[in-house]
């Protein structure tokens, strides 16, 4: 298989204007006659089933959720980047470029990073223009932070309710397109599996939630916008629901997994306080912005944090970062705490642990400042802690937040199956090895309202591959096939839950392919997880029946697929031999202890096709050329 | 700690439900309320039992899907948290807690503490959305708005759809829920050209949707998890009475 990224010809900064220009259009009485089912309603789902209705298509769409409003991007807190450059400090979309690729440690490809930043300054006139209450300054304009990353302040936000606003933003545009009849949502079902017809993905089996009904829906595309795997590690900062099963089902059925080691864990969380929790949150990055990162220089200091004073302190990240201090990106950010931590330095139970202080802010700007432009942060610090952070300061540690890694899409956002199209988290193009803080949003809204909608129609209009009927021979045999999977789960009964799995596999992951990864420690998880595997198979219990609400069969049916997904991260993580962004091998760093890439090697997306129950996955690469940037080694010092 | 919960549960929305008590010996008060279900269902699972049904999913206050009334009250003792982010801390050693989905007849039990709450949706569906296609949208600093009405518009766009306010009230109004959404978009310059047609239809669909009308007690307010204003359904109030003057019969705009 020979994998065409169809990037456009021409200089860089033409690419996509060009593209446009070029791409084959769908007549405006023709779109109407194309079903096309989106996946998810997440900011890539809503907003891109929301803009092709608005099209003419007509379109269905799917979320497992009692409501499209509840997707996991709800829960974005900072903000979202945009190359406005309303502050004057010397922004523009080169710029946003290049901080977006040199973030992902030249990972990405070029191509589409440009394309997003290009992309980024109409996400936010589309968002205020429905609605979305981003903060302003006194003066009604609207106000920008910065992020880390980045040395000027493009970062656009609603209190730390963004991912909120904008999601309201894109759910209501969509329900817009209910009530006029072009679009149809259909919560509580959950995809199941893909059908494709001649190499085509030209529908989908989906199970709904409430009655148990397994039923096929045939499309002319299939869009999937189901976001990022990130729980695969149990402990993450995602929603109970966020899962892999739709991405993994489109992966069996021949679409390629890129770079899927790629994970992104966030320096700023709440540590884990116990072994009956179920998640982690984060504490938005936005907070570094004024909080400032330390811990007691000697591991032996055990005094309260405000009976220490400066000269005792060690503001770690200001010290080996002077440039960025606080702001450096989350990998790096994350490592940093780590090595503190293993240093016995770390603060808290159990010292996984690091402070996050706003003593010296609060002493700036006054606490209303702080309060104002973080009170929400603080309060939900406090329910769970019960600490208050005006007082005391917060305590944090890195968790899971963010898959980089997901299918393989080229240019058009089309994966390697055409008709199979994957937005936002769930594909793996624009963020490299490594997410700046506020690219999420702009990315899953670009994909949706600007990049979707011209690149779809490309496909639809000479495809020759056409609509099967529901009952067509792909169609029934996919069903079959998800029908004898929840059988069998049911009829296991064995003496471990889904969660005890869950769990476990979690645990192999974070300690061995987590912030730091060495190859013996990626063969032992790579055992590991098959025998857990094996075991899952024989020795689950899931209780109840296969027609009715039955949340632990759910469960059971995600955390299958998670033991599939990873192994090919373990695998994906061994077969990368160089440093890059998150993934850390400890067998390749600089002598300070940063990432050593490997460019001449290693400068590619790996591609892995799945190759068969018990077969080794094929792995394809892509060369990542570049035109334009040039590969440094990423210095935030 | 050790407490004793008593869950409503209920097999499907046609069968009939009743009460069933658990003792949970081994919580902790730094366990939020849901995660010691979480582990009360991990035991009812290894016995062989399905677990208590109830919906979660962000775990952190914001999606608006856990959906529980403990001890009667939405969301639970605490004051603007929902019950996701209700935690042990707040019950004592020995506590027996009620747990029961949100009543109300517009949100159907599912299961269990599960209820459905598509009402919601149908009710946004008919106005609460700017109709701006994508792409028709002016350069984003083009109209200036004053921080105040910014400021308010977020205080009621702040709403997480969870429906604790219909739960508390005596009517099952969902006038706090409704009246969020209007003045969310009623307050911006961009929602003004649809905003008569908008409180109109959007307070028809509500009382379509089997909700009750507000009689102002208030208990929509305490329980809201983000602490949304009943100041907003007399803005509500306000927009419905001009617009209702203005035109004469509801705008039906599709």
């Amino acid at each position: 298989m020979k994998l065409n990224a169809n990037i456009p010809s021409g200089p860089l900064v033409e690419k996509w204007t060009r593209h446009k220009h070029e791409v084959r259009l769908v007549s405006p009485a023709n779109k109407r006659k194309f079903e096309i089912i989106v996946v998810g309603t997440g900011l890539a789902g809503a907003s891109a089933a929301a803009s092709l209705a608005e099209l003419g298509y007509s379109v269905k769409c799917f979320c497992v959720q009692d409501s499209p409003r509840r997707a996991h991007s709800v829960a974005a807190q900072g903000g979202i980047n945009a190359a406005k450059n309303y502050r004057n400090d010397g922004d523009n979309v080169y710029r946003l470029f290049y901080d977006t690729l040199k973030g992902g440690d030249f990972r990405a490809r070029e191509s589409n990073v440009y394309r997003l930043a290009e992309v980024s300054v109409k996400v936010i006139d589309q968002a205020v223009a429905q609605g979305v209450p981003f903060a302003r300054e006194y003066s009604g304009y609207l106000a920008t932070r910065s992020f880390g990353g980045a040395q000027v302040s493009r970062t656009f936000y609603a209190r730390g309710q963004t991912g909120q606003q904008l999601l309201l933003g894109a759910y209501q545009a969509l329900l817009h397109q209910v009530t006029l009849g072009a679009a149809k949502v259909f919560p509580r079902h959950e995809m199941m599996e893909l059908i494709v017809v001649n190499g085509h993905a030209k529908g989908i089996v989906v199970r709904d939630l409430v009655s148990g009904k397994i039923s096929s829906i045939t499309a002319d595309a299939v869009v999937l916008a189901t976001g990022g795997y990130g729980n695969v590690f149990y402990l993450s900062t995602s929603g109970g629901a966020s899962n892999v099963s739709a991405s993994w089902r489109a992966h069996r059925r021949g679409a390629l997994f890129a770079n899927p080691c790629f994970t992104q864990i966030h320096p700023t969380c709440i540590p884990v306080s116990g072994d009956y929790q179920c998640k982690l949150t984060l504490m938005s990055e936005s907070l570094r912005n004024d909080g400032r990162v330390w811990v007691p220089k000697s591991a032996a200091d055990k005094r309260a944090p405000d009976q220490i004073p400066d000269s005792d302190r060690d503001y770690y990240l200001e010290r080996i970062y002077p440039a960025y201090g606080n702001l450096v990106p989350r990998d790096i950010a994350s490592r940093a705490a780590k090595r503190v931590c293993d240093e016995n330095r770390g603060v808290g139970p159990g010292g996984r642990g690091v402070f996050l202080d706003f003593r010296d802010a609060i002493k700036r700007l006054g606490e209303g400042t702080v309060r104002e432009r973080y009170g929400n942060l603080f309060d939900m610090y406090h329910e769970i802690t019960a600490e208050n952070a005006y007082k005391t300061p917060m305590r944090i540690y890195p968790a899971v937040h963010y898959a980089m890694g997901g299918l393989w899409v080229d240019y058009n956002l089309m994966s390697n199956l055409p008709g199979l199209f994957v937005v936002g988290e769930a594909n793996f193009s624009d963020h490299g090895a490594n997410r700046l803080g506020a690219s999420a949003l702009m990315q899953g809204l670009s994909d949706g309202y600007f990049i979707l909608p011209y690149t779809i129609g490309h496909y639809l209009a000479q495809s020759q591959v056409k609509r099967p009927a529901a009952d067509a021979a792909e169609a029934k045999q996919a069903e079959q096939e998800a029908s004898q999977r929840l059988g069998k789960l049911l009829s296991i009964r064995g003496g471990r839950t889904p969660v005890d799995f869950h769990k476990q596999l979690g645990k192999i992951l974070w300690d061995h392919c987590g912030m730091e990864r060495n190859e013996a420690g990626l063969r032992k998880a790579r055992q590991a997880i098959a025998a857990l595997r094996e075991e899952y198979w024989q020795n689950v219990t899931v209780p109840g029946s296969h027609d009715d609400l039955n949340m632990a069969l759910e469960r059971a049916c995600r955390v299958g697929d998670f033991l599939e997904l990873g192994e090919l991260m373990c695998l994906d993580a061994l077969e990368r031999h160089e440093s890059c962004g998150c993934h850390f091998r400890s067998e390749f760093q600089t002598p300070e202890g940063e990432c050593l890439r490997n460019d001449g090697e290693y400068a590619h997306v790996a591609a892995w096709e799945f190759a068969g129950a018990g077969n080794a996955p094929v792995l394809h690469k892509e060369p990542l050329v570049y035109e334009e940037a040039h590969l440094a080694q990423r210095s935030y010092k | 700690m050790k407490v004793t919960v008593c869950v409503w549960r209920q097999k499907n929305a046609r069968s009939e439900g009743r009460f069933v008590e658990y003792t949970v010996n081994d919580a902790s008060p730094d366990m939020s309320f849901l995660e010691m279900l979480d582990v009360l269902n991990e035991r009812l699972i290894r016995g062989g039992d399905e677990p208590i049904h109830f919906d979660s999913d962000c775990r952190e206050g914001i999606c608006g899907m856990c959906s529980c009334v403990i001890n009667g009250k939405a969301h639970g003792p605490e004051r603007k948290v929902t019950t996701c982010q209700t935690y042990m801390r707040s019950f004592k050693d020995g506590d027996t807690l009620t747990v029961e989905p949100f009543r109300a007849k517009a949100f159907p039990v599912v299961k269990d503490l599960v209820v459905d709450r598509s009402a919601f949706d149908r009710i946004i569906q008919t106005g609460g959305f700017i109709s701006v296609n994508t792409g028709s949208a002016p350069e984003a600093n083009t109209v200036p708005i004053s921080k105040y009405h910014s400021d308010l518009a977020m205080d009621a766009a702040a709403c997480i759809g969870c429906g604790a306010c219909v739960a508390a009230c005596k009517n099952a109004s969902a006038s706090l829920f409704v009246a969020a959404k209007v003045a969310h978009l009623n307050l911006l310059p961009q929602g003004k050209p649809e905003k008569d047609p908008r409180v109109l239809d959007m307070v028809e669909a509500m009382t379509a949707e089997g909700f009750g009308a507000c009689s102002v007690t208030g208990s929509c307010e305490a329980v809201c998890p983000k602490g949304i204003p009943t100041s907003f359904i007399s803005r509500m109030n306000n927009d419905f009475l001009t617009a209702a003057l203005k035109l004469r019969a509801h705008s039906k705009r599709v």
